[in-house]
C-alpha cells in the first residue's frame, strides 16, 4: 500500500481497526498519495484522509458502479491491460438478459428455487456459435452449480428448496467455476454488442453522479473528486489501491461489493501491480489461515470443496472442480485432492479405493453456522464446540444464539476467559427476562481453559497470506491446553474407544493418520503437523523428504500433502514460516521474513505488472518482467506465473492446465487466464454486481423494481422478524438506520479484551454515536442513556452526540444513521459488560458465501434505559405490533413479480408460458400468522 | 459496568541522601547537564529503576493474536513467566509498533480474570464445579461418540450416501493456529461431522 498513489478506504475504519497496518497508508501519504475515506461515519481514518465522503450504508455498489460508468464513458480505461488481461472481449450468450432490461433480475431466474440458471451467462464458444450455450459449458458444470441442479429438475416444483440447497455457492472452493471447453469467441475491437465490454457499458449506464446523490447521499462534486482522484492515479505510471473490511462483506450481497471494486480495478489496470489491488483487511490473527486450512463446512484445505452428495465417485468430484480442458493451475486439482487424501489416510488411501474418497462425508446444502443454529433450535444438534468464539455476543440475533445453545445436550467452550457463551445459562438476558430458567436448562457445559498465543508454537496467516510462526515462550498455566493438544488427545481417545469396531462408519477414524511425534513435554509437536500440511514424497529415492512446491504433487499416490497451497513452507525441512531476517536488512518485498503462499509470492497475479510483451508498464511501477537473455520471468517478487513462459506464447485451445496459459494470461487460477469483468459462472446472484437495497432499508431501490437481492438467504421466523422497507406501511415505526463496528481498544465479541483491565478502562461502556440533529429530534442527552429498538430486540446504550455522524439526504428523505460498536455483552464475569449490538440484528445471508448482514438495520431510538425483566420483550413486541410485522414482512423474493418476471424472455421460452405464471410466487398463499419455529428447511426458502 | 480487579501498587520512595555533592547546582555541574533538565534532576529512585526487559531470562519472537495485520512481538520471559510483550522492530510489517490491544497482550496472558481451571456445569445446576481435565476429556469423548451415533445419516431420501453425523457442530478457529485448524478439520471430517464453522464466515 505504501506504493499506491491513491488509496480509497471504503467499508473499513482502518486507522481504528488495523492501526499498525495503517502506518503504510500514512507512509503512502507521506510519499504524496491521496487518501480518500468513504464511510457512513467520520472516524479516525477520515481524520487523516484527504477527504471523507459520508455514504448511506449498503449503497456502495451504486458508488462503485458510477465509477465504472465514469471510466467507460470518459474513455479512461487502461486499453492494453483490459484488452489483453481481462475477458472484456469475450462474447456472452445471445440468451443473456441484463438486470437493466428485467427491472432488477438477470436472465435465468428461477422462482421456485430462488436462484439462477447460469446457462444464459456463459461465454459464446466456437462450437456453440453464439446461439446455444447450453452445450458443453453447461454440461461441464455437472455436480457443481445452480445450473446443473436446478436445470435438471426444474419442473419438480416441490423440491425447490432442496435444489437450492444443493446448488449453493458453497461447493465451488476458491478456484471458482470452470468455464467450458472450446475456443471462446472474442472481439478485440470490443465493438460487438455481446462483448463483455459493451454489456458492462450498458449495465452501468444509469449509475450516474445523479444516481449516486440519490442513492448514497454523496454530492456530485464529491463524486467528481473521487472519480478524478482514482482515474488520475491509475495507468502505466500510477496505481490506486482499494482497502475494505467487513463494511463490504457483511451484506446480503457482500461478495458483489467486492466484485464491483474488482471490475473497476481491472478496468483501470490496477491488479497485480505494486500499489494497486484490493486489500482485504481481515480482522483475526489467522482468519486468512482458517479459510486456507479451513474449519468451514464447505471447504477442505487448499480451497478444495467438500464433496457434495451428487459427487459419489472421486472422478465426479474432481470433474466438479476442474475440466480437463481448462487453463491454469486448478487444472491439476486431482493431484491436490489425492495428496490431501494420502495425508489423511496414508496407506489406507489407494488407487483401488479412489484414495479413500468415500471416507469424506457429503454435504447437501449449506451447513453454515446459521443453518446449524436453526438445527439446534429444532434439537437436531446435541453437541457443540466453541473454540475461541463467542456467538452469544458476536453472531447475529444474539437471543436466537443463546436460545439455540439451551437446546444442546452438551457444550464445550474452550477460551481464555469466562465468556458470555459459557455463562448464558445463569446470567444471560433470557434468564433476566424469564424466558429461560437455569434449573430447567439441561445443557451440560464444559469450560476448558485454553492456551494463549505465547503458550504454544504454531503459525498464523495474516491478511496478505503471510504465514508467520510463533515460538512458545512459556508453558500454559493450570489446566490450560492448546487446541492442538486437546484435539490430538480427543482423537486418540475416540480412536481407542473404537479400536475393536467393525462398523464401516468408524473406518475413517481408525485409518486416520494420527501418530504425530511428541516433543520434550510429551505434547504433540506442531512442526510435525506443519510438515504434513507441506507434504512429502511417499515413494522413490526421496521418500519421507518434504515437497518443495505444489508442482511436485502427483495424482498417483507417490506424494502426500495436507494443503497444496502451503507446499514449500517446510521445503528442505526448514520451517520457512519462522524465517526472520529483519526487515531493515531486506528490500521492500522482504521475502525472507516468514513465507507467503503460494511459493512465497508476495503480490498475486504479478505477471500483470508487466505489459503484454513482458516489459514493466513503467519504470516507476516495475515489479516482475520477462528477461529476454535468460528467457525467464524475473524481478523483485517471485513471479506468479510459469517462470519460463514466453510473453508471446499462445498455446492452442486444446492445451490444458498450466501449459495452456498464454504469455498474456496473468490470472493463472482462472479457467481462461483472464481477469473476469463479467463472471460467466461462480456467482449465484448475478454475473455483474447490481444494486439492491439491504434487507431493511428506509428507501425504495432507486434503480429497479426489485428491492432486495432476490437470491438472499432468509429465515422467516417469529424470532427473526424484519422491518418493512421503502414506503411500505410500518416503516415509520423503525425510522432510523444503524450500523455496527469495532473500536481500537476492543476485539470482536470481547473475549480477548473485555477481561483485560487496561483495555476495559480505555473503553468501558457500550455507546452509540448519533448526530446532533438526531439528538435534537429525539430529545437525547449527551452521555445520557438511550434505548434502541429493532424488530429483534431492545438494547440500552450511552449516547455520544457527535458531528462525526452526518444526516444524509437520500431520495428526498433525511436519513439518520446510528453507529454501534458491538464489543459488549451481557454477563457478569467480564471487567466491563453491556448490551450487545448484535442482539438487534436479524439473520439474512449473502447467497454466495452465507455471510450475515451486520452492517445495516432499521431501528428506533428513545431516551432512557430499556425496561427490565419481561418488559424488555414486551417493548419489542409492542413495536412489532405497531409496525404490523409478520414473518412475511420483508421476505418477498421478488418485489414486483408482474413487472420483473414477465419480462424475462428466456424464462418465457423455457416454460412456454408468458402470461399465466401459474408457478409464479403468490404472496397471498402464505398465511400471515405462520407459527414460529417451523423447521428451517421449509422456511429457508420462500 | 466496570469492575476493578487490579490493586494499585505503591512504590516505596527511598530517602534522598543529604550530601553537598547532591546539591542541585553541584549535581548539575558534576554531570554536565547544562539545562538542568536531564541527569541532574533524576531522582535516585529513577536511577535505580531497570527496565523489565533488560533483566528477562529470554526473549521469544511471536506474532500478535488480535487482528490480521500480523505485527511482530517480542515476548520477555523471566522465571518461566511472561513479564512483558513489546513490538518487534525486526518485523517488516509492523516495524516495532503495536496498537493498544497488542500492547496490552501481556494482560491477555497474566490477566487476573483469566480462567485456568477446568469447570463443569451439570444439567440443571446453578453453578460451576471443578472437574479433572483428564475426566473431562473422557466425558467429551464419550459424548462425542454418542451424539455422533444418534445424529448419523447413512443416506439422503434418494438413497445417495451421506455417511455423516448432524449431531455435532463446532464454531471457531480464526484465532487458532493453522496446525490446530488442520487437526480439527481432519478429526471432525473423519468422524463424519460436517457442521464445522469459523469466524471466517461471520
Amino acid at each position: 500500500m505504501a506504493n499506491a498513489d491513491c488509496i480509497v478506504i471504503q467499508g473499513s475504519n482502518m486507522a481504528e481497526c488495523h492501526p499498525v497496518g495503517f502506518q503504510w497508508v500514512t507512509e503512502a501519504k507521506a510519499r504524496g498519495a491521496r487518501v480518500i475515506h468513504v464511510d457512513p461515519r467520520f472516524t479516525r481514518t477520515s481524520a487523516v484522509a484527504d477527504k471523507h465522503l459520508p455514504i448511506r450504508a449498503g449503497s456502495d455498489i451504486v458508488l462503485l458502479g458510477a465509477l465504472i460508468n465514469h471510466v467507460l464513458s470518459n474513455d479512461l480505461w487502461f486499453h492494453d491491460y483490459v484488452v489483453n488481461y481481462t475477458n472484456a472481449s469475450n462474447l456472452i450468450s445471445e440468451d443473456f438478459e441484463d438486470a437493466e432490461d428485467l427491472d432488477g433480475l438477470f436472465s435465468g431466474y428461477d422462482e421456485e428455487s430462488g436462484g439462477y440458471h447460469l446457462k444464459s451467462w456463459a461465454y459464446q464458444t466456437e462450437d456453440s456459435e453464439g446461439q446455444d450455450s447450453r452445450g458443453e459449458a453447461s454440461d461441464d458444470a455437472a455436480g457443481r452449480g445452480v445450473d446443473n441442479h436446478v436445470f435438471g429438475v426444474e419442473h419438480e416444483h416441490a423440491k425447490g428448496a432442496k435444489q437450492r440447497a444443493e446448488a449453493g455457492g458453497d461447493k465451488f472452493g476458491s478456484g471458482g467455476a470452470p468455464v467450458g471447453g472450446g475456443a471462446s469467441v472474442r472481439d478485440e475491437t470490443l465493438q460487438h454488442p455481446r462483448t463483455v465490454f459493451q454489456i458492462l457499458r450498458r449495465h452501468y449506464a444509469r449509475y450516474t453522479p445523479q444516481m449516486v446523490r440519490e442513492a448514497c447521499g454523496i454530492s456530485e462534486a464529491d463524486f467528481e473528486y473521487l472519480a478524478r482522484s482514482v482515474t488520475e492515479n491509475s495507468g502505466r505510471d500510477r496505481t490506486t489501491c482499494f482497502a475494505y473490511a467487513v463494511g463490504w462483506t457483511q451484506h446480503t450481497l457482500g461478495a458483489q461489493f467486492i466484485r464491483t471494486a474488482s471490475i473497476l480495478q481491472l478496468l483501470l489496470g490496477n491488479m497485480g501491480r505494486p500499489g494497486g489491488g484490493i486489500m482485504a483487511l481481515r480482522g483475526h490473527a489467522t482468519i486468512q489461515g482458517s479459510t486456507d486450512i479451513p474449519t468451514l463446512f464447505n471447504l477442505l484445505p487448499g480451497y478444495l470443496p467438500m464433496p457434495s452428495v451428487t459427487q459419489q465417485s472421486f472422478s465426479d468430484y474432481v470433474d466438479g472442480i476442474r475440466t480437463t480442458e481448462q487453463k491454469g493451475y486448478w487444472a491439476n486439482a486431482e493431484a491436490y485432492a489425492v495428496n490431501l487424501l494420502k495425508a489423511w489416510w496414508g496407506d489406507a488411501a489407494t488407487a483401488e479405493n479412489e484414495w479413500a474418497y468415500d471416507y469424506i462425508p457429503r454435504i447437501n446444502g449449506a451447513h453454515g453456522t446459521y443453518q446449524t443454529l436453526m438445527a439446534m433450535l429444532e434439537d437436531k444438534v446435541e453437541g457443540y464446540f466453541l473454540l475461541g468464539q463467542n456467538p452469544a455476543v458476536g453472531s447475529a440475533n444474539g437471543r436466537m444464539q443463546r436460545l439455540g445453545m439451551s437446546h444442546l445436550k452438551w457444550l464445550v467452550v474452550r477460551d481464555l476467559n469466562m465468556i458470555e457463551s459459557a455463562t448464558w445459562w445463569k446470567d444471560g438476558p433470557e434468564i433476566a427476562s424469564g424466558e429461560l430458567k437455569t434449573e430447567d436448562i439441561q445443557t451440560e457445559v464444559f469450560f476448558m481453559p485454553a492456551a494463549t498465543h505465547v503458550e504454544k508454537s504454531g503459525s498464523f496467516t495474516q491478511t496478505q497470506r503471510l504465514v508467520q510462526w510463533r515460538h512458545q515462550a512459556v508453558a500454559p498455566p493450570g489446566d490450560a491446553q492448546s487446541e492442538l493438544e486437546f484435539f490430538f488427545e480427543l482423537g486418540k481417545r475416540i480412536r481407542q474407544r473404537l479400536a475393536d469396531s467393525e462398523d464401516p462408519r468408524d473406518r475413517p477414524l481408525l485409518d486416520l493418520t494420527w501418530d504425530y511425534p511428541l516433543d520434550e513435554q510429551g505434547e504433540i509437536d506442531p512442526v510435525s503437523v506443519l510438515a504434513e500440511i507441506n507434504g512429502r514424497f511417499e515413494t522413490g529415492e526421496n521418500a519421507g523428504e518434504p515437497l518443495s512446491s505444489y508442482g511436485q504433487m502427483t495424482a498417483d499416490g507417490s506424494t502426500s500433502g495436507g494443503c497444496w497451497i502451503y507446499a514449500g513452507i517446510y521445503a528442505d525441512r526448514v520451517n520457512r514460516a519462522a524465517m526472520r531476517v529483519p526487515g531493515w536488512q531486506q528490500d521492500e518485498i522482504a521475502s525472507q521474513w516468514a513465507w507467503a503462499w503460494p511459493a512465497n509470492r508476495r503480490i498475486l497475479y504479478n505477471r500483470a505488472s508487466a505489459d503484454p510483451q513482458g516489459r514493466p508498464w513503467s519504470e516507476r511501477k516495475k515489479l516482475v518482467w520477462w528477461d529476454e537473455e535468460s528467457r525467464r520471468w524475473t524481478g523483485k517478487d517471485n513471479p506468479d506465473f510459469p517462470v519460463d513462459r514466453d510473453p508471446s506464447a499462445r498455446p492452442g485451445p486444446d492445451v490444458a492446465g498450466p501449459d495452456g496459459l498464454a504469455g498474456n494470461d496473468p490470472f493463472i487460477m482462472q479457467a481462461d487466464g483472464k481477469g473476469w469483468l463479467f463472471a460467466p459462472k461462480g456467482m449465484l446472484d448475478g454475473p455483474l454486481p447490481t444494486h439492491y437495497e439491504p434487507q431493511e432499508s428506509p428507501v425504495a431501490n432507486p434503480l429497479y423494481a426489485q428491492q432486495q437481492n432476490p437470491t438472499r438467504v432468509m429465515f422467516p421466523r417469529e424470532d427473526n422478524l424484519s422491518a418493512a422497507s421503502g414506503d411500505a406501511p410500518g416503516t415509520d415505526v423503525y425510522p432510523f438506520m444503524f450500523t455496527t463496528y469495532r473500536l481500537t481498544e476492543h476485539h470482536t465479541a470481547g473475549g480477548m479484551s473485555r477481561w483485560l483491565p487496561y483495555l476495559s478502562e480505555l473503553q468501558p461502556e457500550m455507546f452509540c454515536e448519533i448526530s446532533p440533529e438526531l439528538a435534537q429530534l429525539k430529545g437525547l442527552e449527551p452521555y445520557g442513556w438511550a434505548t434502541i429498538v429493532s424488530p429483534r430486540s431492545a438494547i440500552e446504550v450511552k449516547v455520544l452526540v457527535t458531528d462525526r455522524m452526518t444526516p444524509l439526504t437520500v431520495a428526498g428523505k433525511t436519513i439518520h444513521q446510528i453507529g454501534l460498536p458491538y464489543h459488549w455483552g451481557a454477563g457478569t464475569d467480564a471487567v466491563v459488560t453491556g448490551d450487545g449490538a448484535n442482539d438487534l440484528l436479524g439473520i439474512t445471508l449473502d447467497p454466495n458465501v452465507q455471510i450475515q448482514n451486520f452492517k445495516t438495520g432499521s431501528c428506533d431510538i428513545l431516551p432512557g434505559r430499556r425496561p427490565r425483566g419481561a418488559q424488555r420483550n414486551e417493548l419489542v413486541r409492542e413495536y412489532q405490533q405497531r409496525a404490523g410485522l409478520t414473518v412475511r414482512t420483508g421476505m418477498d423474493r421478488i418485489t414486483d413479480p408482474e413487472r420483473e418476471l414477465n419480462q424475462d424472455p428466456l424464462r418465457a421460452r423455457d416454460s412456454g408460458d408468458t402470461a399465466g405464471r401459474s408457478t409464479a410466487y403468490h404472496p397471498g398463499e402464505h398465511p400471515e400468522d405462520q407459527p414460529a419455529n417451523r423447521p428451517a428447511d421449509q422456511e429457508e426458502d420462500t | 459496568m466496570v469492575r476493578n480487579r487490579v490493586r494499585a501498587e505503591v512504590y516505596p520512595v527511598p530517602m534522598t541522601r543529604f550530601s553537598p555533592m547532591e546539591w542541585p547546582v553541584i549535581r548539575q555541574l558534576r554531570t554536565g547537564d547544562r539545562t538542568g533538565r536531564s541527569s541532574a534532576v533524576e531522582s535516585q529512585h529513577t536511577r535505580d529503576l531497570t527496565a523489565r526487559t533488560a533483566t528477562a531470562d529470554r526473549v521469544v519472537q511471536s506474532i500478535c493474536p488480535y487482528c490480521a495485520v500480523g505485527c511482530g512481538q517480542k515476548v520477555y520471559v523471566k522465571d518461566e513467566r511472561v513479564i512483558q510483550i513489546e513490538g518487534d522492530p525486526d518485523s517488516p510489517i509492523s516495524r516495532g509498533r503495536l496498537c493498544p490491544k497488542g500492547s496490552a497482550s501481556e494482560q491477555l496472558v497474566n490477566s487476573p480474570g483469566r480462567q485456568t481451571q477446568m469447570l463443569y456445569r451439570a444439567p440443571g445446576a446453578s453453578e460451576w464445579q471443578p472437574l479433572e481435565l483428564d475426566t473431562a476429556i473422557d466425558m467429551i469423548a464419550d459424548r462425542f461418540l454418542e451424539s455422533r451415533r444418534r445424529g448419523w445419516q447413512d443416506a439422503d431420501e434418494d438413497g445417495r450416501p451421506l455417511r455423516r453425523t448432524m449431531g455435532i457442530a463446532s464454531l471457531g478457529g480464526a484465532t487458532l493456529d493453522n496446525e490446530e485448524n488442520y487437526l480439527i478439520k481432519k478429526l471432525f471430517t473423519a468422524a463424519g461431522a460436517v457442521q464445522i464453522e469459523n469466524q471466517a464466515r461471520i
